[in-house]
């Protein structure tokens, strides 16, 4: 029988296996922020030990970076202390770090491809849920806690149970106005926050295909929100087209080798998933969430649903409980929900695609009165590239506000974050209770869907202008 | 890392599903760069705005087990939400199912996550929130959950079963072998991606 992309990847990264204990992997790349870093290079102090391949460890600043000011001293002392710790820890430990104000600095997961750095076969991890993100390029990429972070600092390896697999198959043209972020937030509302929890998962399928990386990275971004261990799609034309040329892809003929090898990362025919989850592309509107979990999430068309209708006792209770904390009422269309604050960045949407379809909606347009709108580019290149292009003053004319790279308000670790009983429409991952500040309200949307929230004011498709 | 073989207290009932890391343990409480003092952020949000929140009550006051509904550590990797528990003196959660991060990270560090039908972490919900004074066993080397009347094995796979009754450090299992290691890096492909430019040049 044949492999899954993700089993070729699982067993080409195998250093040892014995029956009795899990599986060693070996780390092709090791990503490194300020926050799930500081623990893990004190217990390296501790016993001893050291970073066995700085050469394969890139850090970078993004949780806590301030966006309004990126060259100033950040003013929170527990997060300068942070970032200062991550400085220390890579002099020390010979770690290339790209700094706030440095022109690659921005969110892990947005630097990594962007710099040639992900590329289709490796194995890639991060001490952040989101590094699912890369997985985009055919590649085996997953979040870590602090304790990993620390094993492979010190042994470029990690040991882990194999995953079963799990193919997520969508097909068909998406309707005018859907984007990659509709799609997620569709599979994750169909097979809920545990659906993918145990699974490697492949997205296939022409609709995947027909996505831009971008695209294919705000889809792979989101696996962890239902709970898959990773999240990947075939390497094809498209992506190597997109590496051509980036500072860290083959060059010479170690280009064609590469590419010859990538070709071989697809599903075998005779290959066999555990598990299969169809969705037909044509039946996907735009979607947004109405409750405090990324599972929580209807068609921008629909109401706010009535707890009663749950099938299942408990998922009645979390209903009644999100909409208790969203302050929302069944039935009330979601279109009739008014924002505060409308939110376009992070490691989900925060790339240059997603900037331009945000910007081509607002061009010529204003943000409606009484609304907020930041718009944080997700990594400093991203913003030059963006201020190049007039993006951003197409914003700042629109009345929003054009910030530095970071992870910003999608989790609110910098000065960024809504006040209490505020409401975003925000093209981030996760709607939690208090996640975009205390007892802030969160309804994830894609970029076009927060642009025209921003101009109405409530909950809007680009159609509705 | 402590050895865990068996463990007895009084436990508290957490009956919400999809705890999320957020929850656990607010972003803003990750600043930190200790590995210690994270027990003020456990369930900060919840224990400020709800004062019949279960760690409000007196009742359960000592308590070292953590009793909750499904899907308990969803949402982010932050080891941050094991660190929380264990600080604040939680030895082991139970809960009819983990998000995988969350449990990898729990293991790793110490705190014992079991796992058991809903069904019966719905009883033992029931019986520690009707008498709070309840002992509940968790007994690694048997392999039991037991409280008042009640016995119920649970699964662990035997390696991470034994690490713990160990209490061995995994860094220091891999590097038992570290040959196996250096034969992998031989053979890798000579384009995969390198900082070693930007680490001479600086």
């Amino acid at each position: 029988m044949g492999k899954t992309l993700a089993e070729k990847l699982w067993d080409s990264h195998l250093v040892r296996s014995a029956a009795g204990e899990p599986d060693l992997l070996y780390i092709d790349m090791h990503l490194v922020h300020e926050v799930t870093s500081p623990q893990a290079f004190e217990g390296l102090r501790l016993a001893g030990r050291g970073v066995r391949r700085p050469d394969l460890t890139l850090a970078t600043e993004d949780h806590n970076v301030p966006t309004q000011d990126i060259f100033a001293p950040i003013a929170d002392l527990v997060s300068r202390t942070q970032v200062d710790t991550l400085r220390r820890n890579c002099a020390d430990f010979g770690v290339t770090l790209y700094p706030m104000g440095d022109k690659e600095q921005g969110i892990v997961h947005v630097i990594g491809p962007q710099l040639g750095i992900t590329q289709p076969g490796m194995s890639l991890v991060c001490g952040d849920s989101h590094t699912s993100t890369h997985g985009a390029f055919g590649a085996l990429a997953f979040g870590i806690g602090t304790s990993q972070v620390e094993h492979v600092l010190a042994t470029q390896t990690l040991p882990m149970d194999r995953p079963k697999t799990m193919a997520v198959v969508v097909n068909g043209e998406l309707p005018a106005g859907v984007t990659p972020k509709d799609v997620i937030l569709a599979v994750i509302a169909q097979v809920g926050t545990a659906g993918g929890q145990g699974y490697m998962v492949e997205y296939r399928g022409d609709t995947f295909e027909s996505m831009t990386m971008e695209g294919r990275m705000t889809v792979c971004n989101m696996s962890i929100e239902w709970g898959a261990r990773a999240g990947m799609i075939a390497p094809d034309d498209t992506t190597f087209a997109y590496l051509k040329g980036r500072p860290h892809a083959p060059a010479g003929g170690d280009w064609e080798a590469a590419v010859s090898y990538w070709k071989t990362l697809v599903t075998d025919p005779d290959a066999e998933f555990d598990a299969e989850v169809v969705l037909d592309a044509a039946a996907i509107t735009p979607f947004v969430t109405w409750g405090t979990n990324p599972g929580q999430g209807a068609p921008l068309s629909s109401s706010v649903p009535d707890p009663a209708d749950f099938a299942e006792e408990s998922d009645q209770v979390a209903a009644r409980k999100a909409l208790t904390y969203m302050g929302l009422q069944p039935g009330t269309p979601l279109r009739d929900i008014k924002v505060d604050t409308v939110f376009v960045g992070s490691c989900t949407n925060g790339r240059i695609e997603d900037l331009r379809a945000s910007a081509a909606v607002l061009d010529g347009r204003k943000v409606a009165d009484g609304v907020r709108m930041l718009v944080v580019p997700g990594s400093m290149k991203v913003k030059a590239q963006a201020e190049s292009e007039g993006l951003d003053a197409i914003f700042t004319a629109a009345g929003a506000e054009w910030r530095q790279a970071g992870c910003s308000m999608c989790l609110g670790m910098n000065p960024d974050q809504l006040a209490p009983g505020e409401r975003s429409a925000s093209t981030s991952n996760r709607n939690f209770e208090g996640r975009q500040g205390k007892g802030g309200r969160t309804h994830l949307v894609s970029p076009l869907v927060a642009a025209a929230t921003a101009i109405t004011g409530h909950l809007a498709s680009p159609a509705d202008l | 890392m402590e050895k865990f073989t068996v463990h007895t207290g009084t436990a508290v009932p957490l009956r919400r599903s999809n705890v999320d890391t957020d929850q656990i343990i607010p972003a803003v409480y990750l600043k930190r760069v200790t590995r210690t003092g994270f027990e003020d952020g456990l369930f900060q949000a919840w224990r400020s705005n709800e004062p019949d929140f279960v760690l409000n009550q007196q009742r359960f006051n000592g308590a070292s087990v953590l009793v909750a509904g499904p899907d308990f550590g969803t949402g982010s990797s932050r080891e941050h939400a094991v660190w929380a528990l264990l600080d604040y003196g939680f030895k082991v959660v139970i809960s009819p199912r983990f998000a995988d991060i969350f449990r990898g990270n729990s293991l790793k560090a110490g705190l014992l996550t079991v796992v058991l039908p809903e069904k019966i972490v719905q009883r033992l919900l029931d019986d520690i929130s009707d008498d709070p004074s309840t002992q509940v066993t968790i007994d690694l080397t048997e392999m039991q959950v037991r409280w008042t009347g009640e016995v119920h094995d649970f699964e662990l796979d035997d390696y991470t079963r034994w690490r713990l009754l160990e209490g061995l450090d995994d860094i220091g299992l891999t590097l038992r072998h570290p040959e196996s290691i250096d034969e992998y890096e031989l053979g890798r492909k000579p384009w995969l991606p390198s900082l070693s430019d930007t680490l001479n040049a600086t």
